[in-house]
């Protein structure tokens, strides 16, 4: 079940707070090239506030993070972001693709439009080249016949499949979710969480924050459990189903033992 | 008898402002505006050198009005004095459009060389101008309906309800005389109308205005002898002294040799206290055929098909100022379009003094009336030696205003984009101007579309303000039609309509860009959409917004 590769993602020390307190507190993990990470974890724990750290959405207080060779580090010291860390920060949204939990296509452009425009304005792209490589995104994920549809008349799933087309059209090394299939209906999950298993397949290192244990369990290389700012416990699912070896983990998972089983 | 009309009165002497807007695209005015324009281009291929005199069309019967003839020619007792003027001088008499109320400022601002509408040599004015010796002199006259027994005199009016022109002679005469209640009109036909339909119980106007508005009217008579007396004369700025000498000459000239006699004879203007100020007691030279002629077209027996026809006579006037109208609005709003935006951009996005800078510059605009404002650009500028045309000056006036409200407009438009939209971007690897450029602006423009459109509603109906400075547009063009044919209901019907009809499109296209715009944001509702989208995005601040 485990695959072999190098560590892709570098996490040290990574701390983040807001003005109401302390919301990741040395969070430290190694992901190698091509792993399918599921994180879960009681609301509030800081599991969107770690992904979003991970490509500069909220920037860290302080520690490392190496993403396919980019870095953004801070000791925590510095008096403002300087220019390093921001150009660093700016590489690593490049390089790292992210879907969000509510849909965020943009409504006043098509679907094709939508995964054709980042690749059109940062990658300075040709026109011709990103419409057949949206297209063939589209294609990917089942809306090969939706390229012409505007978002307010997609379903939910079809949307966030679209934003899955959307972020892989700019090549990310690694993809991002946070609670992808939260906001949608039951029988739409599916398709998406889909799409994510393909993606597995072809070597995609994704990391996914989800509610879905079925999911978490039976797709993930392994799941990560946060608590309080914090990575309790990180195990094959398996293992953490069955024998978790924190007590905070038992009690968090106590609550889902029907939906596994 | 045959009259010489005058001339200037076609519609180029009207459409002095028009002159130099006509020919240009709004855009251009724009770039316009950024130059400082120096007055008005005179027309080079003048015989004569021009005698350029300031009046208000708008000022009315027998001063100077649209000829109820052909509303194209201006006449009146006035026009035919500068017209004498100009002839003993050698010259050509020019007319240049001005508000009453801005005649002098507009003489200091060198709209004009002299000025003559029935101007009273007070002392205040004095200040401010110099003045010829008078060519006329003539005092208030008290008019009461018919059927009034208890006013005789100035003294029986303490207590009644008493109308006059506003900040005019007569009204410090009445306020001198302790009436309690003076209601003050911008015209005399609404007061004498007011008059006979008992919102009045009496007016005080000067005697040439009573002769020419009630006069004929069966329903209202004069009480009272001569009140107080004025004398008008023609104002020039203080420095033209030689330009006063020759005026000083041309008015000695034609008083001795009767010209001046005859004028008022045929305008039945003359009076006693004219005898008196001519030194001149001979009795009149000749019949008061314009004011019969002016009489003639008061009657009230008018048929509709009549009536129709003089509208129809009106309508080059009417659309003349109709483009006026139009082309201050267009580019005052292709102004307000473009500079709202960097308003909005800068008090949104700007580094914090820009954004404080925008903020103070909306407030203050939004905070101070466009009256002013355009007072200010025209008149006040002139001051620290900024001298813009008329229509420039209208442009950059209603254009500043109404860019303040469109920045609100667009401001609107940014923050109802959810933060969700600008983050999506971000997450793609764009800068903040991409994501602003490509996702965020698109967004908000379609939601300020509508209310942008709609204001160019609310500013083809504000530009009537232009009129101040000395532009002829349609509310002015109506002053001046009704003024001269005593009607305000069927011309301000027929000017209600051209207003419309200007501002239809717009409407549509306000309602056209409501939809669409809804459309294309809103589209149909989504599982998992824009509901949770808004109310999750919206909490959060991220670090990079
Ligand atoms: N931008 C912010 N400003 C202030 N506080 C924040 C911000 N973002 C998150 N927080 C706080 O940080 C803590 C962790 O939030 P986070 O969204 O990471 O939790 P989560 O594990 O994703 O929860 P959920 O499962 O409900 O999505 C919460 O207490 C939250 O209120
Ligand atoms: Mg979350």
């Amino acid at each position: 079940m485990t695959k072999v590769g190098a560590p892709l993602i570098h996490v040290e020390n990574l701390c983040k707070s807001f003005e109401d307190g302390e919301v990741l507190k040395n969070v430290s993990i190694d992901i190698r090239e091509g792993d399918l990470v599921s994180v879960i974890g009681p609301s509030g724990c800081g599991k969107s506030t770690f992904l979003r750290c991970l490509n500069c959405m909220e920037y860290l207080d302080s520690g490392n993070i190496t993403i396919a060779g980019v870095t953004v580090s801070r000791t925590g010291t510095e008096e403002h972001l300087d220019r390093p860390f921001l150009e660093a920060c700016a590489q690593m949204r490049k390089n790292v693709g992210m879907v969000f939990q509510s849909v965020n296509l943009f409504p006043h452009k098509t679907v094709l439009d939508n995964v054709m425009l980042a690749p059109l304005v940062v990658k300075k792209e040709s026109p011709d080249q990103a419409r057949e490589n949206a297209l063939r995104l589209l294609a990917k994920v089942g809306l090969k016949d939706f390229a012409a549809r505007y978002p307010a008349t997609l379903s939910g799933g079809q949307a966030q499949r679209a934003s899955i087309a959307r972020a892989l059209a700019m090549n990310p090394k690694v993809m991002l979710y946070d609670e992808p299939t939260s906001a949608l209906d039951p029988e739409l999950v599916n398709e998406v969480l889909q799409v994510m298993k393909d993606l597995d397949a072809e070597g995609m290192t994704q990391i996914i924050v989800t509610h879905h244990m079925r999911f978490a369990r039976n797709a993930s290389d392994y799941i990560v459990f946060m608590d309080g700012g914090e990575i309790v416990e990180k195990d094959d699912g398996d293992v953490l189903f069955t024998t978790p070896k924190n007590e905070r983990t038992r009690e968090f998972l106590r609550h889902f033992t029907e939906e596994v089983a | 008898m045959a009259h010489k009309r005058h001339r200037s009165a076609s519609p180029e002497g009207w459409k002095v402002a028009g002159r130099t807007s006509r020919a240009l695209f709004p855009l251009l005015a724009l770039i316009l505006a950024l130059c400082l324009v120096p007055g008005i281009p005179e027309s080079a291929a003048a015989e004569k050198p021009a005698l350029k005199w300031g009046g208000d069309t708008e000022g009315g019967a027998p001063f100077m009005f649209a000829d109820p003839a052909d509303p194209n020619i201006l006449i009146g007792f006035e026009v035919e004095i500068v017209e004498r003027i100009a002839d003993y001088l050698g010259m050509r008499a020019e007319f240049v459009q001005n508000g009453w109320d801005n005649l002098i400022p507009g003489l200091q601002r060198h709209l004009y060389d002299i000025s003559i509408n029935g101007l009273e040599i007070t002392p205040e004015h004095k200040q401010e101008v110099n003045f010829s010796i008078p060519y006329y002199r003539t005092f208030l006259q008290l008019s009461v309906r018919r059927d009034e027994k208890g006013i005789t005199s100035l003294e029986d009016c303490t207590d009644k309800v008493v109308g006059t022109l506003k900040q005019s002679y007569a009204y410090f005469t009445l306020v001198d005389a302790g009436v309690k209640d003076i209601r003050t009109y911008e015209d005399e036909i609404n007061a004498y109308t007011d008059l006979q339909n008992g919102r009045l119980d009496a007016t005080l106007f000067d005697a040439p205005i009573a002769i020419y508005y009630a006069g004929f009217n069966p329903e209202i008579k004069f009480v009272g002898g001569p009140i107080g007396e004025m004398e008008y004369g023609i104002a020039l700025r203080k420095e033209d002294t030689e330009l006063l000498r020759k005026i000083n000459e041309a008015v000695v000239h034609l008083r001795d040799s009767g010209e001046l006699r005859r004028v008022y004879d045929r305008w039945n203007l003359w009076s006693p206290v004219m005898a008196d100020l001519f030194q001149d007691f001979s009795p009149a030279k000749e019949a008061p055929s314009r004011f019969q002629e002016w009489a003639e077209h008061q009657k009230p027996e008018f048929t509709l098909t009549l009536r129709l026809k003089r509208y129809a006579g009106f309508l080059p006037i009417l659309g003349r100022a109709a483009v006026v109208t139009m082309e201050v609005s267009l580019a005052a709003m292709a102004l307000a379009i473009v500079l709202g935006l960097v308003l909005a951009m800068a008090r949104i996005f700007g580094p914090s003094p820009v954004s404080r800078l925008a903020v103070l510059y909306i407030e203050f605009i939004r905070g101070t009336p466009v009256l002013i404002q355009l007072f200010f650009i025209f008149y006040g500028l002139p001051h620290i030696g900024i001298k813009l045309s008329p229509f420039v000056a209208g442009v950059l006036g209603l254009g500043l205003n109404y860019a303040a409200y469109e920045a609100e407009n667009y401001r609107a438009g940014l923050l109802s984009v959810p933060r969700l939209q600008m983050e999506g971007a971000l997450a793609l690897g764009m800068s903040r101007w991409e994501a602003l450029r490509h996702v965020v602006l698109p967004q908000a423009i379609r939601v300020s579309l509508p209310p942008v459109t709609n204001d160019f509603i609310s500013l083809l109906k504000d530009s009537s303000l232009v009129s101040v400075i000395t532009m002829v547009d349609l509310t002015k063009a109506y002053g001046q039609l009704a003024t001269t044919y005593y009607d305000y209901f069927g011309t301000g019907i027929l000017v209600a309509i051209i207003y419309l009809l200007l501002g239809f499109p717009f409407v549509r296209l306000a309602r056209w860009t409501e939809r669409r715009m809804a459309v294309a944001v809103h589209g149909g509702a989504t599982p998992g959409g824009t509901g949770r989208n808004g109310k999750y995005s919206l909490g959060r601040k991220p670090a990079s917004y």
